[in-house]
């Protein structure tokens, strides 16, 4: 019984190797003879695995040319066949782009993938570099890698979000390598200590903006002066809009400087705090309000810094009534519930900073004072109950134990009474 | 002898008096200490219920188009919008980025948040802006006119 | 005024033989000796109980069952309902206490061996009681429906699914399905303030009619010594205001423990904390109430396997056999019977309270 259904199943696999063997991988002769090859012969064979294109059902041929179903490498990589062989690096664009900017082949893949990768390309310092014969300069391959190119939304992909960063570090953060082109290589340390860096590094949030998301990818430039606050606007909606109405907008186009890059710098943006702004010593306006104390600007920081300092101190101090209120077994969850908003607004208030509007930060900073004000309230009557709780404890206690008294001292005159009687 | 004798006993029917005396005021006080919050518990709170999973919100007609609103679902604030076409919708409340309150915004038809801009379209998913996460949906359900407004999905 | 009274008591005299009933009080004595103290004790139990059926009616008035408002209500009362914090201080405390005061009654009957003859079915009355005791801490734990209290509830529910044949079905039974859900929280609701109550009231009547009629049980040693020489007391009025003395002072025990820590304090506590999520991971530190802790540790320590039988199997067996076999000591602790001293008796008993503390010591640390 055993030997004939295992029969069967040997029958049964011989048959699937005869008829599907033959019409798949054993076709592509390219593969056959490449993975018996050795080192750098070998490795495309054995990485393309990995690639998206030949997971898609693309062959080597498809990309380099020549005749797959040759086993005979005189015949299979013949120029008479069509075989292109390795581009060099300069022609790599090119290479990529035979399909990538052909709209009409590329949608009967993906649609949605765009296809001006190559235009782009060209607009961009290395686009532009690479023509002029410089073989140091990214092409597709120096980002995308080679024979093990993967999609952007694939968590190993060396384009991922996450993975980004690294990538363009590669080139971008050594020295050696940048040394004649006379760039800072210090981007990618400054971006990982950054909000955006930590972000994006640490808690793996693709949110975060990498590299490509304010530089672009295939048409990388730094962008310039005038169109920082554009591309930080894209995601920092509301300051964007604060500042474009703020004094500061054309007072900083008039001195030419960067919009949100004067206060926050580009690749190392730490998370704002309230020190950034006032009358202090750290305090960032200081580095062009501080001549004049008469100066409105000055005046202006130093009412700003007062409102945020006194809605956190009362929104940490109604918080700190509520914990002690807490800790003492109190229930406000009420009160928990109107310090959220209290807390809005704090952070709401920072936000209004960026319309370096008095008018505007005391508007909503006041909601926000009123709120901790009625929070703190709250807090205070849960502290103010607790105390009541002691106090009925007391006089109830104080009322038990003169009836315990009383009662042992009944108790022993009943007992007195019995002994005499 | 005799009037010693008298005279203790008077006293030790004084003292009984006055044990008998005591007992009785604090037997009183007592007994006023346990009812006092025993009525003070029965007496019920002016909220009569415990919020739970079901909240009426009110009347259907009295929400207009185009609007929203945060209410209190218990302690969780929630968004209930009604768009330009009449549908209610509720979210939760609070911006998945750093825990403000979120408020509708009719001109742009879109859930805003005031602190940092995050804005999400009126099914909760974030469209632009820090947030990095949809706001949780809350059901809305219709009952002869009134608006309730439950946990979970509809 | 006492006219009144004095014709109530003739009307119901008349009808009821009240005399009879004052005569067999009157004569009803309780023994003076060293041993003393801990007639006490059962008493405490009683008024603990009554405590549990007064606060436990006043917290049914706003306590909601269902699993998607027996968290919300709960909170209702301990936030919105005025002193409702301390109706449930009052009935978690006095839960534990009357467990404590129901521990020290049965070990101090088992010790004083009063549980021989004539009192048998009193001491099995008693230890029914003191199981069913049990039941209702069990019960009332997962009210709340809490995170701790849902899952506590998962693993004690779990271990009766190990025995063999019928845990299946019992596990079923109790939990209203295979898992914990709110068909577990209503089940456990009706057991706790309808089916446990009515079972302990009767058990309760009977048991206290049973001390009536038998009257307090005086300790071998002393009964042994000339009898006439016993002192006594009367149970009416100089036990008794005795005992409300014991009351007072325990009740109040109660509101200062209820006021200053209203949701307990180490081992022993129930903070409202987080609604039970049947999805959430178990959160660190699940214990059972410190009166399953002996039990609970004991069968985390019991090997997987013992010879050929599943360890936690064993566990339960044994634990079965031991509660059964002391429930059942009138009954095989013939030397007592006869008035003998019996010394395996006390090495028993020593052993198990010293088995429990060290097992609730290991649990806690």
């Amino acid at each position: 019984m055993k030997s004939i259904k295992s029969s069967i199943a040997f029958l049964l696999a011989g048959f699937l190797i005869v008829a599907f063997g033959d019409t798949g991988l054993a076709k592509d002769e390219c593969l056959n003879c490449h993975q018996e090859l050795e080192d750098e012969l070998q490795t495309p064979a054995l990485k393309i695995k990995n690639d998206i294109h030949f997971q898609k059902g693309l062959t080597c041929a498809d990309c380099h040319g020549g005749d797959p179903t040759s086993d005979d490498p005189d015949i299979s990589m013949s120029r008479a066949k069509g075989f292109r062989g390795v581009p060099s690096h300069q022609t790599v664009p090119q290479f990529c782009a035979r399909c990538h900017s052909d709209a009409n082949f590329m949608k009967t893949y993906n649609p949605r993938l765009p296809v001006d990768q190559y235009q782009k390309y060209k607009t961009s310092i290395h686009g532009q570099k690479i023509v002029k014969g410089d073989e140091k300069v990214a092409n597709c391959v120096s980002c995308h890698s080679v024979h093990e190119i993967m999609p952007a939304n694939n968590p190993k992909s060396s384009i991922y979000p996450v993975n980004l960063p690294q990538t363009c570090a590669k080139c971008h953060a050594d020295e050696e390598y940048m040394k004649e082109y006379g760039i800072p290589t210090d981007q990618f340390s400054k971006f990982s200590v950054s909000v955006h860096g930590k972000a994006l590094l640490e808690k793996k949030d693709i949110g975060a903006p990498a590299c490509n998301d304010c530089h672009g990818n295939h048409g990388a430039t730094p962008p310039g002066i005038g169109s920082i606050s554009n591309v930080c606007e894209q995601c920092h909606v509301v300051m964007g809009e604060l500042f474009s109405k703020s004094p500061h907008k054309p007072a900083f186009q008039e001195m030419d400087l960067p919009q949100c890059e004067t206060c926050h710098s580009n690749h190392d943006i730490i998370p704002p705090n309230d020190d950034m702004i006032g009358v202090t010593e750290q305090s960032i306006c200081m580095e062009c309000h501080a001549e004049d104390e008469e100066n409105d600007g000055y005046k202006v920081a130093a009412q700003m810094r007062m409102r945020i300092d006194s809605l956190r101190v009362r929104y940490e101090k109604a918080k700190k009534l509520l914990e002690e209120a807490e800790e003492k077994g109190m229930e406000v969850s009420d009160a928990r519930f109107d310090l959220k908003d209290v807390y809005s607004a704090l952070v709401a208030t920072r936000s209004d900073i960026h319309s370096f509007s008095l008018p505007v930060v005391l508007e909503t900073s006041n909601s926000g004072l009123e709120l901790a004000d009625k929070t703190m309230e709250k807090g205070k009557q849960a502290l103010e109950e607790y105390n009541f709780r002691r106090l009925g404890l007391g006089i109830s206690t104080l009322i038990i134990t003169l009836l315990i008294i009383a009662l042992y001292m009944k108790i022993k005159a009943i007992e007195r009474e019995q002994k005499t009687s | 002898m005799a009037t010693t004798v008298n005279s203790e006993q008077g006293s030790s029917v004084n003292r009984r008096g006055f044990l008998n005396f005591l007992l009785g005021i604090t037997g009183l006080g007592w007994l006023a200490s346990i009812l006092y919050p025993v009525l003070k518990y029965l007496n019920p709170p002016e909220l009569p219920e415990a919020n739970i999973s079901s909240l009426k919100v009110g009347k259907v007609d009295d929400i207009p188009y185009n609007s929203g609103q945060i209410i209190k679902f218990g302690r969780t604030p929630v968004l209930l919008i009604r768009d330009s076409e009449g549908t209610f919708k509720a979210l939760h409340g609070v911006c998945t980025h750093l825990d403000c309150i979120v408020q509708y915004k009719p001109d742009k038809e879109l859930v805003w948040c005031a602190c940092h801009g995050g804005s999400y379209d009126t099914d909760g998913n974030n469209l632009s802006g820090p947030p990095p996460r949809p706001l949780e949906k809350f059901a809305v359900n219709i009952r002869d006119g009134e608006l309730y407004v439950a946990k979970g999905e509809a | 005024m006492s006219n009144i009274g004095t014709k109530i008591y003739g009307w119901l005299d008349e009808r009821y033989d009240l005399t009879a009933l004052v005569e067999f009080g009157k004569k009803k004595t309780v023994p003076i000796h060293r041993e003393s103290v801990w007639y006490y004790f059962g008493g405490l139990s009683l008024f603990l109980f009554m405590v549990q059926v007064m606060s436990g009616v006043l917290l049914l008035l706003y306590y909601r069952p269902g699993a998607d408002q027996a968290y919300e209500s709960v909170k209702f009362i301990v936030t919105n309902v005025e002193f409702g914090w301390l109706v449930r201080a009052i009935h978690s405390w006095s839960a534990n206490l009357m467990i404590f005061a129901a521990f020290i009654h049965m070990f101090s009957v088992y010790f004083t061996k009063a549980y021989r003859k004539p009192r048998e079915l009193t001491w099995i009355t008693g230890m029914i009681m003191f199981f069913l005791a049990m039941g209702f801490g069990f019960s009332g734990y997962l009210l709340p429906w809490n995170e701790l209290a849902f899952f506590a509830t998962k693993v004690g529910t779990d271990i009766v699914g190990v025995v063999p044949g019928i845990g299946e079905f019992l596990m079923k039974v109790l939990r209203g399905g295979d898992d914990v859900t709110g068909a577990t929280l209503s089940r456990f609701f009706g057991f706790h303030i309808a089916l446990l109550p009515a079972i302990f009231s009767a058990f309760l009547g009977l048991h206290l009619m049973l001390v009536q009629k038998l009257g307090m049980s005086t300790p071998i040693e002393y009964e042994k010594a000339d009898n006439s020489n016993l002192k006594t007391m009367p149970f009416f009025p100089n036990f008794m205001l005795r005992d409300a003395l014991l009351w007072l002072i325990v009740l109040n025990v109660l509101a200062i423990l209820a006021v200053f820590f209203p949701f307990g304090i180490g081992p022993l506590h129930w903070p409202l904390g987080l609604k039970a999520d049947p999805f959430a991971p178990a959160p660190a530190g699940i214990q059972p109430e410190w009166y399953f802790m002996f039990m609970f540790q004991t069968l985390k320590m019991i090997p997987g396997k013992v010879l050929f039988i599943e360890g936690e199997l064993l566990g339960i067996f044994a634990f079965g056999a031991a509660g059964l076999a002391w429930t059942l000591v009138p009954f095989w602790d013939k030397k007592s019977a006869r008035g003998e001293k019996n010394k395996l008796i006390n090495i028993l008993g020593i052993a198990a309270i010293a088995f429990i503390i060290l097992m609730t010591a290991i649990g806690w640390l």
